[in-house]
């Protein structure tokens, strides 16, 4: 039988990527239609808890690989095991979270496996071997249909565009695998400098507010509808290039892709590059001066004004009606 | 140091991108085209670090002859010389790693820089590709920890490290919730990001200049590689559209209808 391989990820606190459980559901998606099994692979110097936190949701096997090189995260240690991985159980796809590891990966893992690759896939269609991939060009101003010509398939897959896997499912067998020794990476992890936050992650957050050049530099007004929201905050890329906020709160077709029930987009005119991370989100609220901005197109609500007065007196109205 | 870089040419960010009816591609007509953003940045990188370490920095462009459009670009911003792989037909990034490879393998440089991903097809593979095929080392994604708006960008300070021993490159990476930093032994491939530089414009000299800079012409048939696409486009179509929405005319009518119609509070 034909095998679906999705790649676990780690956080850097070592808990489970949750991008991972919608790339698990994704690799489900793609099973079905291909008549193939899904297999998930867990690299870690200890893969046990995460392999106990994924063994119900929905994977035939998972493959575990430890070793203490898996420690921290490098393409030039993890590619040669997954590829490995890949070969010996014969899988005919393999595929991530189209997060930064993701998509650092797997084209190196393609590579190795001589395989052609779709990169964050939002829809597969097809059946058996004839699989088409669903995906966004040109910051998704085009939706592609396309195949991949190698025997063997890579991709990354766009988290919000599937659900996360739920649980109950039946248990996953769980199998070490010893992938042979790898040369000596030439790349050596030096450190990772964690911005900390105690809003909730960008791309699970129920609500977003986002700001833009709009907010000149000052996100007071956006972090306090945020914070009076239990809502992450994103920002436009002219806002992150300025190094008002971190690089990390950039929304867009080079910055994150959320899809929350609520987005606010404050002081952000609408380039096609930051509708590309935004577009998918089910209620959009524009606050912007200037009635001709586009991302008035987009939004199901927009107000023509001052975001510095107007955060504030919905913040004060959210506030009053609690 | 020998540095490569690459200059992909794309339609301008700015253009309006539709599909053509029946889904076979893009309309061209009324497009402007320039160099891949990624890649001036890739370009820029390479100029800052020669210019702190001495080298050269040649660039490679594959397309049809247009390309030498970006190429001369390149080269007006400083440049050394051009490669250009004369390839009209489409192309996917297993086929432009493999060109890439063959003329690293020529050139021999210490350090290949391209950018994350081309705007167009926004793949994001080639450089990967490129550095495993290679066996080299790969730092995706450089970025650097100041802004754009900081002292050392003003300086045109190099983002990216070389260590003293000349062997090593520090790049600091954008990644999920926060920045990592890798070392890379030389030679490698580094994958831009836009908060790594600010790209220079060509200057009056620089153009003048970039017109003398040679541009060899190679081909995928020469370099012994097969362009066949492993990657097919099979149709292209317009998006879903979202529906239109509503302007309020303040606050308390935002808030009701947040409340009551959207139900998202
Ligand atoms: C290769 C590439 C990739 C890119 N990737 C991304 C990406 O991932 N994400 C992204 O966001 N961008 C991206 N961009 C940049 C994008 O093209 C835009 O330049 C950027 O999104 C603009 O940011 P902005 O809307 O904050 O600024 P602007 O376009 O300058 O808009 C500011 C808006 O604020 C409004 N405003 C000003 N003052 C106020 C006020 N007091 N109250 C209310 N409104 C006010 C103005 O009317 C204006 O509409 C990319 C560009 C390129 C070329
Ligand atoms: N035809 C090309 N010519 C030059 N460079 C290219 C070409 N195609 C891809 N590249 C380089 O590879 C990077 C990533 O491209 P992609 O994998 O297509 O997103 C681009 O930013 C370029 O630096």
């Amino acid at each position: 039988m034909s095998i679906v391989l999705i790649v676990a990820e780690r956080q850097p606190d070592g808990q489970l990527r949750k991008a991972t459980l919608h790339a698990a559901a994704a690799g489900a998606d793609l099973a079905a239609k291909a008549g193939a099994e899904l297999h998930l692979a867990i690299l870690a110097e200890d893969p046990a808890p995460l392999a106990e936190r994924l063994k119900d949701c929905g994977a035939k096997v998972i493959h575990t690989l430890a070793s203490p090189s898996f420690a921290h995260y490098l393409a030039e240690t993890y590619a040669p095991a997954v590829a490995e991985l890949a070969k010996s159980v014969g899988a005919s796809f393999v595929g991530a979270a189209a997060t930064a590891q993701g998509r650092d990966l797997l084209p190196r893992v393609a590579a190795r496996l001589r395989a052609a690759m779709a990169s964050d896939v939002v829809g597969f269609s097809g059946a058996g071997t004839d699989i088409v991939f669903t995906r966004p060009m040109w910051a998704g101003a085009v939706i592609s249909d396309v195949k991949l010509k190698t025997a063997i398939k890579a991709f990354t897959i766009r988290a919000t565009e599937f659900p996360a896997a739920p649980a109950g499912k039946a248990p996953a067998e769980v199998t070490a695998f010893s992938a042979p020794a790898a040369p000596a990476s030439p790349t050596r992890f030096v450190d990772f400098k964690e911005v900390k936050s105690a809003r909730p992650e960008l791309t699970e957050a129920r609500i977003v507010v986002s700001g833009g050049r709009g907010t000149k530099g000052d996100f007071k007004e956006v972090e306090a509808l945020a914070d009076e929201l239990g809502a992450a905050v994103g920002a436009s890329r002219a806002a992150c290039d300025a190094g008002w906020v971190p690089n990390d709160w950039q929304v867009g077709q080079t910055g994150k892709v959320v899809a929350p029930q609520l987005y606010v987009a404050a002081g952000i005119s609408g380039a096609i590059q930051h509708l590309a991370g935004m577009k998918g989100s089910k209620v959009i609220v524009a606050i912007n001066k200037d009635p001709e901005a586009p991302i008035f197109q987009v939004a199901d609500y927009g107000i023509v004004g001052d975001l510095f007065k107007v955060l504030p007196e919905l913040r004060a109205a959210i506030h009053g009606a609690k | 140091m020998k540095i490569l870089v690459t200059a992909k040419r794309v339609e301008d960010p700015e253009s309006k991108i539709k599909v053509k009816a029946d889904g076979s591609g893009i309309v061209q007509e009324g497009l402007k085209y320039k160099m891949n953003p990624f890649d001036e940045i890739a370009v820029e990188e390479g100029l800052r670090l020669t210019a702190k370490h001495g080298g050269e920095v040649v660039v490679v462009s594959i397309g049809p002859k247009d390309v030498q459009e970006q190429l001369r670009h390149a080269l007006a911003m400083g440049a050394a010389r051009a490669v250009w792989v004369n390839h009209p037909g489409p192309l996917d990034p297993m086929g432009a790693a493999g060109l890439l490879q063959k003329v690293v393998e020529k050139e021999k440089p210490d350090l290949c820089i391209l950018g994350k991903q081309s705007i167009d097809d926004d793949q994001g593979q080639t450089g990967q590709y490129l550095a495993e095929w290679l066996g080299w080392s790969q730092g995706t994604f450089a970025s650097k920890l100041d802004s754009l708006e900081s002292e050392a960008e003003k300086a045109k300070a190099p983002a990216i490290e070389l260590s003293a021993d000349g062997k090593t490159l520090q790049v600091v990476r954008e990644v999920d919730s926060g920045l990592a930093t890798l070392a890379c032994s030389l030679p490698a491939v580094v994958t831009t990001d836009l908060r790594l530089n600010q790209p220079r414009y060509a200057s009056l000299p620089g153009i003048m200049k970039a017109k003398n800079k040679p541009i060899e012409e190679l081909t995928p048939a020469g370099l012994g590689v097969d362009v066949g696409l492993q990657v097919e486009v099979l149709r292209m179509s317009p998006p879903p559209p979202r529906k239109a929405g509503v302007k309020v005319g303040d606050v308390q009518e935002l808030f009701q209808k947040l409340k009551n119609e959207a139900k998202v509070l």
